[in-house]
């Protein structure tokens, strides 16, 4: 289980509060799959992902960054709990979706870029810190169910 | 993966925001780095590691510094970084992991301080610099 600090706890649910989940969502997936094109191979339904800006335009693209990023906020209400919150995430990605567990590192790193881009100065090193611990016990937790 | 004649373009455009404060902006990707990763820190036994320090901001500038060389030698990198890679591999040996983990830390600093500029295109291109500086910088290690 993570052990996270009561100060670790405010700078990820203050900031938390306020993101705009389907903006930053969408936003995220999609620098993941124009920063990291091989990231492509997982959404062959989406349409047209020919070039960034056909990307940053994808509505599937933006209604599933949506939707990954509502989930990630049921990290953020279950700091205490990440592992139990996202086993039957995990055995999805494992068993349906076949996704390497990097991916997770990956989307996870473009998520704090996105809220640098958002945030400017007030996403300070300590609260970076505290999302960097975050993203990565998501991304761990979404890999303990793998076999 | 090579870094394309726009690839080139947009870390220069990058470099024209970066290249008037490497202090500020090296310091900052230091200290980010340090904070989120303080496994980091034992590379700098003999550093004094608070906010502000006098050798973070030499380090942080020394380090842009070299990234801005490899941004003018944009065209050679393995001849531009040659002697630092030599220094990485007898001297430093900083583990290959590490260089991504700066690599990260120094986009956010970017990202933060110029979100209009580090656009998904110019991000992309960003990330495959840094990583052809990592490689070069890593490239004698064995």
């Amino acid at each position: 289980m993570v052990h996270w600090t009561a100060e670790e706890k405010q700078f990820i649910i203050s900031l938390w509060g306020k993101v705009n989940v389907a903006e930053c969502g969408g936003e995220a997936l999609a620098r993941l799959l124009i920063v990291y094109p091989w990231t492509q191979r997982f959404f062959s339904t989406f349409g047209n992902l020919s070039s960034a800006n056909a990307i940053l335009h994808n509505p599937k693209v933006h209604a599933h960054g949506k939707k990954v990023l509502t989930s990630f906020g049921d990290a953020v209400k279950n700091l205490d709990n990440i592992k139990a919150t996202f086993a039957h995430l995990s055995e999805l990605h494992c068993d349906k979706l076949h996704v390497d567990p990097e991916n997770f590192k990956l989307l996870g790193n473009i998520l704090v870029i996105v809220l640098a881009t958002h945030f400017g100065k007030d996403f300070t090193p300590a609260s970076q810190a505290a999302w960097q611990k975050l993203v990565s016990s998501v991304a761990h937790a979404l890999s303990l169910k793998y076999h | 993966m090579g870094l394309t004649a726009c690839d080139k373009t947009n870390v220069k455009a990058v470099w024209v925001k970066v290249g008037g404060h490497l202090e500020d902006y090296g310091a900052e990707t230091l200290e980010r780095m340090f904070t989120s990763y303080p496994q980091t820190k034992t590379y700098f036994p003999h550093f004094d590691l608070h906010h502000g320090s006098a050798q973070i901001r030499a380090h942080g500038k020394k380090v842009l510094g070299a990234l801005g060389e490899a941004v003018s030698h944009i065209d050679d990198l393995a001849t531009a970084l040659s002697k630092l890679s030599d220094l990485h591999a007898q001297n430093l040996r900083v583990d290959p992991v590490n260089f991504k983990l700066l690599s990260h830390s120094f986009l956010v600093v970017v990202a933060l301080h110029f979100p209009s500029v580090l656009t998904p295109e110019v991000h992309v291109s960003l990330d495959k610099f840094l990583v052809a500086v990592s490689t070069v910088l890593t490239s004698k290690y064995r």
